[in-house]
């Protein structure tokens, strides 16, 4: 179980770069947390979800 | 009018209203703006307010005759570099701040460079592609520095969802986090002054060490 934005899902063993695949985030436009820490960018590709994660998307639109 | 106020007579003032030990941690405090449009004119305004110490002022843009909807300008600036126009402006104000301007744009090669002498930093671009990146590089590189950013606050939505998120320990985001620019077409003064006061006010309360879970 791999809780992403509150909802528990079943995307454990998936890279990161694979599950926002399924979504509509654009990778351009967000910030990754997983269990306190921010994932960089340059990592999505390697970062595996694993059982027990909690997961954040927080997403940026423009304007300032 | 007073032409000349001293610093001791400002200090004072500003002592005699939030005491002497808070006043120590702003005045020895740096904050780095990141981008000085409709928020960073306003982050900056209220922090030079408030007795912070020293302002880093980012922006590789000058003032246009469309800033002047939200933006801390005046008519007479158009054309200038916001740097020099925001520290004309906040010379006026708080005539004792130091301020350090870079007229760039913020890049991976000079990210670490400019921001490297903040205690806290805040990201108050207008693009989402750079509002990321300078999360991401600050997150990665600089997990020793505080980060306050903002999404969402364009149109006219209630003011009531600006709100600001802690997201990790050092990393805070401000704004309803959905109203964007290029979908609504306008921003207005007040809806970007209250994301930059939610930005302003947790820059303040990072300082003070008030920091909540």
């Amino acid at each position: 179980m791999v809780k992403i934005n509150g909802i528990e899902t079943e995307t454990q063993g998936m890279t990161l770069t694979e599950y926002l695949q399924t979504t509509s985030y654009n990778p351009g436009r967000i910030a990754v947390e997983r269990n306190g820490d921010i994932i960089p960018k340059a990592k999505y590709e390697e970062t595996v979800l694993c059982d027990g994660d909690a997961i954040e998307i927080v997403s940026f639109v423009g304007g300032g | 009018m007073k032409d000349v106020v001293t610093k001791e007579e400002l200090r004072e003032a500003l002592e005699e209203r939030i005491g002497s030990r808070l006043l120590e941690k702003f005045e020895s405090s740096t904050v780095a703006i990141c981008g000085l449009g409709g928020l960073g004119s306003n982050i900056a305004i209220s922090l030079a307010r408030a007795g912070v110490g020293k302002l880093i002022l980012i922006d590789f843009d000058r003032v246009d005759v469309s800033n002047m909807n939200r933006q801390q300008y005046k008519v007479a600036q158009i054309g200038m570099e916001k740097t020099e126009g925001l520290r004309e402006n906040l010379r006026e104000i708080a005539p004792y701040i130091e301020l350090e301007s870079h007229f760039v744009k913020l890049e991976d090669s000079n990210y670490h460079r400019l921001l490297k002498d903040a205690d806290v930093i805040c990201e108050a671009f207008d693009v989402a592609e750079e509002k990321s990146k300078l999360v991401d590089f600050v997150m990665e590189n600089m997990p020793e520095k505080y980060l306050v950013a903002a999404s969402g606050m364009a149109g006219l939505a209630t003011p009531n969802s600006i709100k600001t998120h802690r997201v990790t320990s050092h990393f805070y985001l401000c704004g309803d986090g959905e109203s964007d620019v290029e979908k609504l077409g306008s921003l207005f003064a007040p809806r970007v002054m209250l994301c930059a006061a939610h930005q302003a006010t947790t820059v303040l309360r990072i300082l003070a060490g008030k920091m909540e879970a």
